[in-house]
């Protein structure tokens, strides 16, 4: 099965009002450049699952997101996500903050076809008095104590970026971590996966390693769409480290009038192409120095 | 090596350090520069505790902060972020965080200053913190110690829970949670035994109780004779610089 798709094509299938689960972790290993196509689409009133950085904050900055669903928004080493914060201090979105732990269960609740998992986890704090239908249950084993329902997190939608694949979905991540990549990928009826370098089946074959760095079956994924610096600007180690100075502009805009606009002008509506020669082309992305934390 | 030092800084690294003085075979998580390199020394001193790289790995033996000069972290087994959430949930981490807002009661706050539905200040979102203090120990940093850190009345965003009985589950108590320590930049602080009420267990060297008292938003409970928290002897200061081989602490405070 091929499952090769454009980026335009593979963004396309998302429709106004969808739940879009977006995988990796603050400015690491984010699906940008498929981020950077919804942004250029008409799609609006999305609720957006994620742990969030730019992804977010761009959503949030061009008014596409009507329910966010997070527990952090970081850039990390700008701690403050800028685009979220002003999202926030605006009212202009809905939320449903939880803990990092209970986005984990609510994914793997609907991986599994499960309506919830029970915790303890957001007992006693303000995950449950600022998400009233957040439902407290008791055990039907007994004992005395409450728990929480953490609700399945069912997403029409996951977009997610990874090292390599191939034609079928066959997805690597060869980087230290893979998050929960793997749960949005199973929580998802449709999974579009983006990819820096799109290989033959036979790769995987070299080594058992190379399969082992594979998270999810191909089944688990639907579309497949090659890339190369699809991250940028967060990382994809280790093919190259996040844009600091990137960051620092993006983040910069923020505080100018129009500053988002400028921003859009200048990096999203010319195109992908244009996009990466603009950040300096693979050969200055692949330069950018790894990370270490 | 340089000749600056800052004395401050290792006084409460030393200090946050000993939180996890006493703890098996726990992960000790800290969380900012001060709080790692006082995780590292409770390390070295303590080879029962685990550690992460701050990134994907547990390591035999903390990873110097910063540059690392050709050192390769001594990676043990993997501890990605899922895992990470397999081990606190299992009770065996003891983190050490830094919360903007505390109250009496315990509860701390990372999330939102101001009215939730429209804050005055957003901030990172709540974390991990409700499930950190649901699950594991947890003590707390306080760089600067203020009345806008130790809130008068409740944290605007109730992000971990605290020893409050009005906040407190259905068949859960007290001895469900389990916060230790409270380091801040004038003083120690922990949780009575009995009451869990906060109080003062010593005082930086230098600082006056009445300091203490006027920069906190509640009442503390001070006992007849507050003692000095100890200056960091030679053995620390050896490990000091063992694991902040950049000296990153000069300027962490």
């Amino acid at each position: 099965m091929n499952k090769l798709m454009s980026s335009r094509d593979a963004v396309a299938q998302i429709e106004s009002g969808m739940t879009v689960g977006i995988g990796g972790w603050g400015p690491r290993r984010k699906p940008m450049a498929l981020v950077r196509e919804l942004l250029r689409s008409d799609v609006s009133d999305l609720t957006v699952v994620a742990y969030g950085g730019a992804d977010v904050g761009m959503l949030c900055a061009a008014g596409k997101i009507k329910k966010l669903i997070f527990a952090f928004v970081s850039l990390d080493f700008i701690p403050l996500e800028p685009y979220f914060r002003q999202a926030r201090q605006n009212a202009s979105i809905d939320v449903m903050e939880i803990d990092e732990g209970l986005m984990l269960l609510g994914l793997k609740a609907a991986a599994m076809g499960a309506p919830y998992i029970p915790t303890a986890v957001g007992l006693g704090t303000d995950v449950v008095t600022t998400n009233p239908d957040l439902q407290v249950i008791e055990s039907p084993y007994g004992g005395d104590k409450q728990w929480l329902a953490m609700p399945a997190l069912n997403l029409d939608v996951a977009l997610l970026h990874v090292d390599r694949a191939d034609q079928r979905g066959v997805c690597q991540i060869t980087g230290p971590d893979h998050y929960m990549d793997d749960l949005f990928a199973r929580a998802a009826n449709n999974t579009i996966v983006s990819c820096d370098e799109l290989v033959e089946t036979d790769y995987f074959h070299s080594d058992p390693q190379q399969a082992r760095s594979v998270f999810w079956e191909r089944s688990c994924t639907n579309a497949v769409v090659h890339i190369p610096c699809g991250a940028h600007p967060s990382s994809c180690t280790p093919l190259y480290g996040l844009d600091a100075s990137h960051f620092k502009a993006y983040a910069a805009s923020a505080k100018e009038e129009g500053g988002w606009q400028q921003y859009f002008d200048d990096y999203i509506a010319v195109g992908e192409e244009q996009y990466l020669t603009k950040v300096g082309g693979v050969e200055a992305v692949k330069a950018l120095p790894l990370p270490i934390y | 090596m340089t000749d600056e030092t800052n004395p401050l800084a290792d006084l409460l690294i030393c200090a946050c350090s000993k939180v996890w003085q006493g703890d098996g075979e726990v992960l000790a998580s800290g969380m900012g520069l001060i709080q790692r390199i006082a995780a590292s020394m409770a390390m070295v001193k303590n080879p029962d505790l685990m550690m992460t790289d701050s990134e994907a790995w547990i390591v035999s033996e903390p990873v110097p902060v910063g540059k690392r000069n050709g050192y390769q972290p001594q990676r043990e087994t993997w501890m990605g972020f899922s895992r990470i959430f397999e081990n606190l949930w299992s009770g065996a981490r003891h983190a050490l965080v830094g919360p903007t807002q505390i109250d009496r009661f315990g509860q701390a706050n990372i999330s939102a200053i101001g009215e939730y539905a429209k804050p005055k200040i957003q901030m990172l979102g709540m974390r991990g913190f409700p499930g950190n203090s649901m699950s594991h120990a947890n003590s707390f940093f306080v760089p600067a110690h203020s009345k806008r850190v130790f809130v008068a009345g409740e944290v605007d965003t109730v992000c971990s829970i605290g020893y409050n009985p009005d906040r407190l589950p259905k068949g859960y108590s007290f001895a469900d949670i389990d916060i230790r320590y409270i380091v801040t930049n004038l003083c120690v602080l922990s949780f009575a035994d009995d009451s869990k009420r906060i109080q003062l267990d010593s005082l930086h060297p230098g600082v006056e109780l009445q300091e203490v008292v006027d920069n906190t938003g509640f009442e503390l409970l001070i006992p007849d004779n507050v003692s000095t928290t100890p200056q960091p002897d030679a053995d620390d200061l050896v490990i000091l610089q063992r694991v902040d081989p950049n000296n990153l602490r000069l300027k962490a405070i």
